[in-house]
């Protein structure tokens, strides 16, 4: 697996070289994304506190808690997708993906946005072909070689469950397709620069049972060769596709544990009462 | 918050209790007909046991309903599990009940006298007694208690160890009693079962309290 950390512990290299990512034994139990007493402001208004969580290589994590709490600013902040907020900051703490700081500044933000892909809640296909659609990412790293490219988007679209219902089609736009096709599209988009890391900002909010079986399916497929973080609403989703949940609120992480275990006997009285739906 | 739904699982709860209640009351009866060698009593027994059953298949039918709309996790979960499982134990120790006073009625036609019972009056007793507790258990939240029933029904087996040999005795040397020694050592493993039933009850209480195996705690106290 290509990842994000020699690159940056290698202090003799340019972080923003990206030939010199490395290759490693991947090892299941690794944590791959430290969070260290990590605090976060949007201005003046701190958003996270004193955040302090590992995720698990080959894992699914899932971000559950009432809206405001923090969970989707926690998510964008680990492929700095705050950085486009102009007030937002941070005001102590670090992040690290493959044991590398990617606050570091010599760190190169659209190689770990490559390195940690991303999944909106609402699905955004390009206004483009269902193929030009899939390797738009390798299209900027100016690789257009059509055999790399048509490789590419099979195996992309086959890894996003999605290959069936459109290889006959592949010229069509993606605006097109269903809305639960679309999102699986934006997916296999992600899958095609080959990330470590897929953050999901809740997938599934606008799709139907089936689309969000189907995007559900795929989480579960996928977690065998990707680390996946996903910000969910959807109780049972974060029970039936996670491994591990981390309970936020008021910007804190209140607890995170196994997924049966916050499900079945969750520690804290707080995450007890949002789960079953007696919050507020 | 508590939510509009939350109140179906008071619902759940309090059939529960009820069911517990009629259990109890009805191996009271059926130890009071074969004390008062009355068999109207154990008759009546019989028939309560349809109501015990029926509530069960209303607890089922409330637990599937609830598990099915409400998707409930964590401690909502953990009560209708132990619920479903309770409410098993409880119609067993009805059925177990009902079993008492059909033998009770076979050895009424021989007669007995109050002395023959052996130590059944006080395997009733204690079965009884650990049926209430195990069932305030879960009224009071205590899960310490649920350690103590266990501990109980080890003097339970031990009565009705005692039982066995004093009813194998007594047919060997009253040929005329075989018969109802036989029904007697029955009715002994009956409530010892009974007693059975009332442990597993605590022990699902204490799961349903702490989310752990009542076992499990007990055997890391021993070896400590």
């Amino acid at each position: 697996m290509t990842l994000l950390t020699d690159t940056l512990k290698d202090s003799a290299i340019s972080p923003k070289a990206t030939t010199s990512m490395s290759s490693e034994t991947s090892d299941p139990s690794r944590p791959l994304i430290r969070v260290s007493d990590f605090d976060f402001f949007y201005g003046e208004k701190q958003a996270l506190f004193d955040i302090n969580m590992e995720m698990l290589e080959n894992e699914v994590t899932a971000f559950i808690g009432p809206s405001g709490c923090g969970k989707s600013t926690l998510l964008r902040c680990i492929n700095r997708m705050n950085d486009l907020v102009d007030v937002a900051r941070i005001g102590r703490g670090k992040i690290e993906v493959n044991d590398a700081d990617i606050y570091d500044p010599r760190v190169d933000t659209i190689e770990l946005r490559k390195r940690v892909g991303m999944v909106f809640q609402k699905s955004n296909p390009f206004p483009k072909s269902i193929y030009e659609n899939v390797i738009y990412g390798l299209r900027i790293q100016g690789i257009n070689k059509k055999s790399v490219l048509d490789e590419a988007v099979e195996r992309c679209l086959k890894g996003a469950a999605l290959w069936d219902e459109v290889k006959d089609r592949l010229d069509t736009s993606g605006l097109s397709l269903s809305g639960g096709q679309q999102q699986r599209l934006c997916i296999a988009r992600a899958l095609a620069v080959e990330p470590d890391i897929l953050l999901m900002d809740e997938p599934c909010s606008a799709l139907d049972p089936v689309a969000t079986a189907k995007v559900e399916e795929l989480i579960h497929s996928l977690k065998d060769q990707y680390t996946i973080v996903i910000v969910t609403h959807n109780m049972q989703q974060a029970a039936r596709v996670s491994d591990k949940t981390a309970f936020f609120y008021l910007g804190k992480l209140i607890e995170m544990a196994k997924t049966d275990e916050i499900f079945m006997s969750p520690k804290n009285e707080q995450t007890e009462a949002y789960i079953s739906g007696r919050f507020g | 918050m508590k939510r509009y739904f939350h109140e179906e699982l008071e619902e759940v709860r309090s059939h529960l209790m009820l069911m517990g209640e009629k259990a109890i009351a009805n191996v009271n009866l059926a130890m009071k007909a074969m004390i008062d060698s009355d068999l109207a009593t154990a008759q009546k027994v019989r028939k309560q046991d349809d109501r015990i059953d029926e509530i069960e298949k209303q607890i089922d039918d409330e637990v599937a309903r609830y598990i099915g709309l409400r998707a409930p996790v964590a401690r909502d979960l953990r009560l209708l599990f132990i619920t479903i499982k309770a409410a098993n134990d409880l119609e067993r120790v009805g059925d177990e009940a009902t079993s008492i006073a059909k033998r009770t009625a076979k050895i009424l036609k021989a007669g007995y006298s109050i002395d023959d019972l052996g130590r059944l009056p006080r395997m009733c007793e204690l079965a009884v007694g650990m049926l209430k507790d195990a069932l305030h258990c879960f009224i009071d939240e205590d899960s310490s208690r649920a350690v103590a029933i266990s501990e109980r029904d080890e003097e339970v087996d031990s009565l009705n160890r005692e039982n066995f040999r004093y009813f194998v005795d007594l047919m060997k040397h009253d040929h005329s009693k075989i018969s109802f020694c036989t029904e007697m050592v029955f009715i002994s493993k009956a409530m010892e079962r009974i007693a059975d039933h009332a442990q597993n009850i605590a022990e699902e209480v204490y799961y349903l309290l702490t989310a752990r195996s009542l076992q499990e705690a007990i055997d890391e106290e021993n070896a400590v």
